[in-house]
Parts: C-alpha cells; structure tokens; sequence
C-alpha cells in the first residue's frame, strides 16, 4: 500500500487570512450601527464607495502585477481598509473625494509596495490622508451627531437627501453648509481655546457630553465593544490598544492636572474624535505595526502621545492619522531593539 | 520537589490530544514476524558494525552489531532466527533514502539468548558498572530522539535532579501513557537504577495532568515501595512540554544554555520508557530488544499500544489493529506536529518509533494556498524557542544566510507551532528545515574556501619572500662591483674568482654528461 507525503506538521492553522479580515469587518458591525444612530446614513454610502473602489483598484492592480486576483480578493483585506477610511470621513462627502482616498490608499500604499504584507503605512491612514491635505474644507465638514440643538444635525437629512449629495455633492433645496455644519467637538475646541476661552466654558457647550463630546463618546463606546470583541476572539493582542490609551492618558492626564482651563480632562481625549477607534483598529494592523511584545507597546504608546501632542498644539483638530503614520516610520527601528530574548540565551 | 511552583515555557499550543481511543485500550502484542529488518543505525551517531555473517543463526536478544564509535548503541536480534541478508534496505528516516540493515529470517521459536547476566544486587554496583551494562543492552532513548543513553548517563558531575519525562504532548503518542498504566513498578525500578548509576537522589516523574490514571498507578507504586526520592508532578498539557529544554523550564524555572544541554545546569531527562529498558537491562540482563508503539489514526480499523519487536515492518502492527480502513491515506511514524511521512508499510520499526498514524485525508487535510505574511506575530507568540519566526521566514525567503545566525535559526527546534498558528498557511517549519541544509551547506563551503585562501595566501607569501630575498642578494651584489669599480686589481681578482668557479662547475659536471 502507498501512501501520501506531506510534510509535518500535520495539524492545519484554524484561522486564515480571510477570517482575520472577517472578524474585523464583524467588529466594526455595532460601530456602524452606532453611527448611522448618530450621523445618519452617510456613512454606509461612503463604505459603499470606498469598498467598490477599493475592490476595484486591487483587482486592477494584481492583474497588472500579473498576479492571481482571486485569492487576495477574497482575503478581504482591501473591504477593511475601506471601512475603516469610511469612519475617518464625514457623513457627507461626496463620492469623488471617498473614491480618491480608496483609490490612494490601495494603489500607492499599498499594491506599490507590493500589497498584502508589504505596505509599511497603514493603507487606510494614508488615503486618509491625502484627503486632509487636498480637501480640507470637506473633510471638516461634520454634521453634529443626534441629540445636538446647535445645529442640524447630520442623521435630520433622510437617506435620499444624503445619497442625492454623496452622489452630486449638492445639498437639498434651501440648506447651505452654514446652516447645517457644525466643527467637530475637537475643532470646536481648538478653535475656542486659541480665542483664550478655558476648558470649562468651551465644554459647557452643546457640543459636549458628560465624558467627552455628546454623540462621539456613544459611538466610541460600541467601538470599544468591538474591539473588545477582537481582543476575545485573539484577532488582536492587548498591548497596542492598551498602549495608544496610556499614550493619550498619560500626557492628557499630566497637562490637565497642571493646566485645567487650558487642557481637556482625559476622558475627553479618549471620547471624542478617533482614539479608540486608532486603539482596536487602527494602530492594531498587523502589516504595517511593530511586532514584539515590547515593540507593540511602545508603538502604540508612541501613536498615543502624538495623538495628544498633534491635538494640543499642531496644526490639526485630530492627530489620529498622522500620529499612525508618523509611527508606521518607526517600525523597523522599533522591531529591530525589541527583539525577545530567545530561550538559553543571555538577555 | 513539592508541587507547589511550577514555571511556564514560552508560547505552545494547546492541542487535541486525538489518544481516546487508543488509550482505552490494553497494551497489546504483535506475532513474530517472519523477517525482521534490523537498521545498523537507529540511534544518533555512528552506525554500528555488523558481528554476524549471512546464514549464521541468531537468538533472541543476541548482539548482532556493535556500536562503531563512543556515540553508538549495539543491535540486538529481537528475535530467534538465521541472518539472510547483510545489505542497504528503505529504513523509516525523514530523508527516505536507504541504508545498510540485518534481516533475519524468524523460526518462530523466539530462543532467548542468555549472554548477560542479570544484575539485581545493583545498588551495589559502580557507575561505570552500570553505565557498561546499559551500553551493552542497547539502550538508547526512547522517547523519539533515540540518543545513546549511556552516554548520556555519564554526562558529568554535579547533577541534582533526575526528570523522567512522560510529557507526550504531541496528538496521537500515548505510548507512555500506557507504559505508566500498566507497567509502574518497572518505571520505578528504572528510576532507581539510574538513580544509582547517576549517583544522585533526587527523581521527578513529569506526567501531563490529562493522565490521571497513569498517575495515580504510579503513585501507587511509589507508595508501596516506600520510595521518598522519586515525585510525581503533574504538568499543564502543553505542546511542546515534551521537549527537554521546555519540561525542565516547567519544573525549575531554569533554561538549557542555547548551547549546552541539560546537564550543564545539573539535570538529566530520560523517557520513562528508556528508564524501564534500564532496569530490564540491568535487573534482568535483557537487551533493547522491543518498544511499545501506539498505532493509531481513522486508517486503522482498532488503535491502541503494542508491544513491539523492533524491526517488525509496520504492516504487521497494523494488522494486529484490526487492518486499515478504507480511510487511510497517510502514515507517519511519530505525532501530528513531528511525526514524518512514509511511503510505505513495510518498513521496520525502530528504537525511536514511539507512534505509528494512518491518517485520513479528514485528519491531514491539504495545505490550503500560502497568502503573503500579514506581519501578525502569531509565530512568535507560540514560538517556545522564543524566535521571531516571521523574521526568520523573510530572511529565509531572501536567502539572507547570515541573518538568520543571528535570529537564532539553529535554536528552532521544528516543533511546528508557528505552522499551526500562521494565518498566511505559510509552511514555515519547512522554510527552516531548509534554511538550515543551506546554512550548513554554507559553512561547509566556507570551510573549504577559508582553506583554499589560507593555502593560497601561504604560498603567495612565500614567493613574495623568495623575490625579496633574490632582489636584497641582487642589491648586495650590485653594491660589491660597486665598491670594486675603479680598484683594477680587486676587479681582476673578482673576475678570476668567477671563471675559477665556472670552471670548476665544468669540471663537476661533464663526467656525468658525457653528451654535452
């Protein structure tokens, strides 16, 4: 009798590439409810944007590289880069823009490098990026979330009216920008503290919430509760979400104590804009994060502080992005100093 | 040892242990068969010597090869018969190729041979006594690696504690297990021979706490015999806590120098099969010539452990199972994380052949398509050799021989973990695998070109001496016309000293050229 040769191990790997991917794209299930509850349906059309334009762009590219298409299709890797540059943007903006971030994103940071496992920038980061630079007007037009009394809020525009200005970037028949938009609590903030008002009478305003700013801090709630999920289901390690926490706490935490009136509390920091979102599902890419224990705490903790440090004084309300691509730099340096000891050999 | 601290290796995998059945079942036997096919190499280290010629008859338990240098290990017949062939045959090794055995043909009478005599009085006896019995017998270990076990027992001085490792933590082996089971009294008296021959009073027995029964049966041994030296401790089921660098790491916290082994920190691990095979070969002058082997898998009509001449081809135990099942597809000899593939069954089974699995196509399912490395350090984290794998993969990939060094390739121990958790389905071991043939391949070719340089260097050296030599001569020279320029006598005479010379060698020469 004959039999077949394979080589050990002969125990196959219960996870794949796809399920990895998958369970990211499921984690970020409650996040999108939450949003839709908060911001209106605008979101899901830029999901729907994004993913068919990334999708596309992947496809695209592999066939160029003459490379299978399928199987890396199929890893859904290019639909999480797509929903996440989904979160990054605001409820309205119009296809083009989404399409251009998608596009950049899986093009330049990522098949160039030579796709799934090479890109050293977080793909959706960098397209998100390119928006912020090269539109910056839109990309700051937010609408407050639900429950807001300032101004219109972005969820009051029903699904036809928010489809019809994705598609057309046209508002509906008597709204203009100034009577709807509002600046995102962290804009708002920014702006008010730079006019020499404190903290105290900046957030006695509609914009903010008990923890941070109203609407913002439920969404990043049902974030944390994915990301929770992933942690549970070992899709991601403790150390980077808990690192980008401390690195925002830790220095939020210090400049308030000693400036109150001039610095949000931490719970603001970690509550408005994208903290933990960048926790659980930014920072935590695999591909483009340092990879050691040691070296993923000092990553995340690095992309933290930058966070606190772009927000307190640079030149954009959030920080998220670039303190991740800032980071993404640093990776190679931080794999190379962090390498665990191995077993029988001196530290 | 109290049972109170135990430490954590790095990493592992929880794994299904796939024993129930076999381990439900009694230890069974195999008939005789009617060739046996005896490997001269079954051990680490030289292949032995064959002392037997062709048409000569044989006992059991008689020696049939001796051991061709300090690491090697006899060969026994295993049972009674006449040698028919002395020549190279398929043995079951990774590489598949063949190599030089002895095949009896059997006479079914299974004649023992009573060459050594046995030795209970041994606590009377030396070290050394010992030590040359267990060389004598064959024994070497038998929890796969197959080391010659005398040697290890003369391993050095300052041992402080003896492990009995019964920690079969790979899927599918339960053949210990079933040693403790049934026979853990014999697993004692080996505990207390080594004991004796290592000149140390301190045993730990390391069963996986998923083995209560092999436990208790040999606590209950321990117990009756009043025996206060040997423990028994239970482990957390962990793959790879087999591995000796990983079990001593569990019990004491301590870890092997990366190039050192156990001893150099003052402890020794047997298999506890290998310390029954002790205490048969001392107590009662009986040779290595039988394992128990698990057979098992969904190819194999009824698995469970057998008691096995070595050299029986594979084919027997499996009918002495019940035959296969129409689900067979493949065999390995050893677990589902090391165990290698064989072709076919009639090969023998050797000193190290702990498992036999006949697999179906359910169990070893095909490798699905490698995707690209994700970077999500899955590897590393389950890696208990404390490597980067995925680094090791990208060096590896690129043939970066020289990093590899140093990210420790050789401190792999192709465990396969880091196969077992890659999302990619990257074939990760198998890279190692390989990038260690390259490294050695590079070594050895960088031995032999350091050698051709320094040859090189040498003669280039010698020659520059030779020219610098003739050139400072030349100058001399240069220098005494120099100096005799203008003294016509001094001239005259050098030149007469020259012809003078020149004729002489004339002279000296034309005897013996007459042609010229």
């Amino acid at each position: 009798m004959r039999f077949e040769l394979t080589a050990p191990p002969h125990v196959r790997p219960a996870t794949s590439v796809t399920r990895v991917m998958g369970e990211v794209l499921l984690a970020l299930v409650p996040a999108t409810i939450a949003w839709v509850w908060f911001f209106g349906p605008g979101i899901l059309y830029n999901m729907a944007v994004a993913a068919a334009v990334a999708v596309a762009c992947e496809a695209g590219a592999l066939a160029l590289r003459g490379r299978p298409v399928a199987p890396q299709l199929l890893d859904l890797s290019a639909l999480v880069t797509a929903v996440l540059l989904a979160f990054c943007l605001p409820p309205l903006t119009p296809w083009w823009i989404t399409a251009t971030g998608a596009a950049f994103a899986l093009l330049f940071a990522k098949q160039l490098y030579g796709g799934l496992g090479y890109n050293p920038f977080n793909p959706a980061m960098a397209g998100y990026v390119v928006l912020l630079i090269s539109f910056p007007e839109p990309m700051t037009r937010w609408l407050p979330p639900l429950g807001d009394t300032l101004g219109l809020a972005a969820a009051s525009l029903d699904p036809w009216q928010t489809l019809r200005f994705t598609l057309t970037g046209m508002l509906p028949e008597g709204l203009s920008w100034d009577a709807i938009s509002g600046a995102t609590p962290l804009d708002d903030l920014r702006t008010q503290l730079s006019i020499a008002r404190t903290v105290e009478e900046v957030r006695a305003g509609q914009l903010y919430g008990s923890l941070g700013a109203r609407g913002w801090e439920w969404t990043a709630n049902w974030i944390a509760l994915g990301g929770v999920y992933l942690l549970w289901r070992k899709i991601i390690r403790w150390q980077i979400p808990v690192a980008v926490i401390l690195g925002v706490c830790v220095p939020a935490t210090l400049f308030w104590l000693l400036d109150p009136s001039g610095h949000p509390p931490p719970t603001f920091h970690l509550f408005s804009g994208a903290t933990i979102l960048c926790a659980f599902f930014i920072a935590t890419d695999p591909v483009s994060a340092a990879t050691s224990r040691s070296g993923r705490l000092i990553y995340g903790f690095g992309i933290g502080v930058l966070i606190f440090v772009i927000r307190s004084w640079g030149g954009y309300p959030d920080g998220v992005a670039f303190a991740v691509l800032l980071m993404n730099m640093a990776v190679p340096a931080i794999d190379h100093f962090t390498r665990p000891r191995t077993y029988g050999h001196a530290g | 040892m109290s049972e109170a601290r135990l430490w954590r290796f790095h990493g592992g995998l929880k794994l299904d242990a796939r024993t129930a059945r076999p381990a439900a079942e009694s230890l069974g036997v195999v008939p005789v068969p009617r060739h046996l096919v005896l490997p001269l190499s079954q051990h680490v280290g030289q292949p032995a010597e064959p002392v037997v010629a062709i048409g000569e008859r044989v006992l059991m338990g008689q020696p049939i090869a001796r051991p061709s240098g300090y690491i090697g290990a006899k060969v026994h017949a295993s049972s009674s018969g006449t040698v028919v062939e002395i020549a190279d045959r398929p043995v079951p090794h990774p590489s598949g190729l063949s190599a030089p055995c002895i095949v009896i043909e059997t006479d079914g009478l299974d004649e023992a041979w009573r060459g050594y005599e046995p030795l209970p009085a041994y606590s009377e006896l030396t070290s050394n006594d010992l030590r040359a019995r267990v060389r004598a017998a064959g024994v070497v270990g038998l929890g796969g690696a197959a080391f010659p076990t005398a040697v290890k027992l003369g391993a050095g001085s300052g041992l402080k504690l003896l492990i009995l490792n019964a920690a079969e933590c790979e899927p599918y082996i339960c053949c210990d297990e079933l040693l403790l089971r049934e026979r853990p009294e014999e697993v004692l008296t080996g505990a207390q021979v080594l004991l004796r021959a290592l000149g140390i009073d301190r045993c730990c027995i390391a069963i996986e706490e998923d083995k209560p029964r092999a436990k208790s049966a040999l606590e209950a041994a321990i117990a009756a015999a009043g025996e206060t030296r040997v423990t028994v401790v239970s482990v957390p089921a962990l793959y790879p806590e087999g591995g000796e660098r990983q079990l001593i790491k569990v019990l004491t916290g301590e870890e092997v120098p990366a190039r050192g082994v156990p001893p150099d920190i003052g402890y020794l691990c047997q298999n506890v099969g290998t310390a029954v095979a002790v205490a048969r070969a001392v107590l009662h002058g009986e040779p290595l010539v039988s394992r128990i082997v698990t057979v098992t898998g969904d190819g194999v009509a009824r698995p469970r452990n057998l008691e096995v001449r070595l050299g029986t081809p594979i084919a027997a135990l499996v009918e002495a199972c019940g035959g296969y099942t129409d689900r067979a597809s493949h065999l390995l000899m050893g677990g589902a994380m090391m165990g290698f593939p064989l072709a076919d069954d009639s090969l023998p089974v050797i000193k190290g052949t702990n498992c036999i699995v006949v697999a179906s196509r359910e169990e070893i399912r095909p490798r699905a398509a490698a995707m690209p490395c994700i970077r999500c350090g899955e590897c590393a984290e389950v890696c208990p050799a404390q490597l980067l794998p995925q680094q090791l993969y990208w060096h590896a990939r690129s043939g970066e021989l020289d990093r590899l060094d140093e990210y420790h390739l050789f401190d792999c121990i192709e465990c396969g973990c880091c196969d077992v958790a890659c999302p990619s389905q990257l074939p990760l071991t198998q890279y190692f695998r390989f990038a260690k043939t390259e490294l050695w391949a590079r070594d050895r070719d960088r031995a032999r070109s350091d050698l051709a340089r320094e040859r090189f260097e040498a003669r280039r050296e010698r020659i520059e001496a030779e020219q610098e030599a003739r050139r400072l001569r030349l100058e001399e020279k240069t220098r005494a016309a120099e100096r005799t320029r203008g003294d016509e006598g001094a001239r005259k005479a050098m030149i007469d000293e020259v012809l003078e010379r020149v004729q002489a060698r004339q002279d000296e020469n034309d005897p013996d050229e007459p042609g010229r």
